[in-house]
């Protein structure tokens, strides 16, 4: 796992039924590109993120799939309709096989 | 026509004009899209994609895509070692067909956004980013 992974999400605490409400992402990872080279001149393998999902109560979102060309620290913003109240599940998925988890209740009101 | 020493330079540059051109677009990003599209016909239409114009610093340049109708953004760097950047794929519950994030651009080059329309077609948009200091690293 690589280190210092840290899911921030920003979601509102509640929502009118049926609304549209922006997502922000970002969460902490080097993303190295695989086209480095390090001092000695050999090339710094590629260990990115190379899936974020999103779903609520079951069913997604935003489904990216991504390349070395995401930058350090990924970042996404999307909107999502919020249809009753329930639960976001953020998910990213790295290239070392580790998945790192967040979710986000949300109420009606 | 008598193949004179003239002739023999005229035709040469105008094979080298001819083959460079679709150099242009990297054959790797050309199998990107075509392994997107499936060889589909690429329109204009419903696609928005928005970069700035300079990047001082090619590791984190804001892109935005957005569309009306598209089930599938492909985002593709085709000045890049890699041309592939990102696909969204929007579920029953994206409110818009709208999503930001930030990429890498080696260098200044164009930034290609292919969107799959909820009627099958594709359509795209392209912006061209100009890079002060590149993010790849050398």
């Amino acid at each position: 796992m690589a280190k210092d992974v840290k899911p921030r999400v920003k979601v509102p605490k509640s929502a009118a039924a049926g609304e549209a409400i922006t997502i922000k992402t970002l969460i902490s990872h080097n993303m190295e590109s695989g086209q480095r080279k390090d001092k000695e001149g050999n090339a710094i393998p590629r260990s990115i993120i190379n899936r974020f999902t999103c779903d609520f109560n079951g069913e997604n979102v935003i489904d990216v799939a991504m390349e070395p060309a995401i930058s350090t620290n990924p970042y996404f913003e999307f909107e999502a309709l919020v249809p009753e109240a329930g639960e976001f599940k953020f998910t990213w998925y790295d290239d070392d096989g580790s998945v790192y988890e967040e979710s986000k209740m949300i109420a009606i009101g | 026509m008598e193949l004179t020493r003239r002739n023999a330079i005229v035709m040469g540059a105008g094979a080298l004009f001819v083959a460079g051109l679709p150099l242009r677009v990297s054959a790797a990003g050309e199998d990107a899209i075509a392994a997107f599209t499936g060889g589909a016909e690429i329109g204009a239409g419903d696609i928005k994609l928005t970069a700035p114009e300079i990047a001082e610093n090619g590791n984190t340049v804001p892109i935005e895509v957005s569309s009306d109708t598209a089930a599938e953004i492909m985002v593709l760097a085709l000045g890049n070692p890699t041309p592939g950047v990102a696909k969204f794929k929007f579920g029953k519950l994206a409110a818009a067909r709208h999503a930001s994030t930030r990429i890498r651009l080696a260098g200044t080059q164009d930034v290609v956004a292919i969107a799959k329309l909820d009627d099958g077609s594709f359509v795209q948009a392209s912006a061209t980013v100009k890079v002060t200091i590149g993010g790849c690293g050398g």
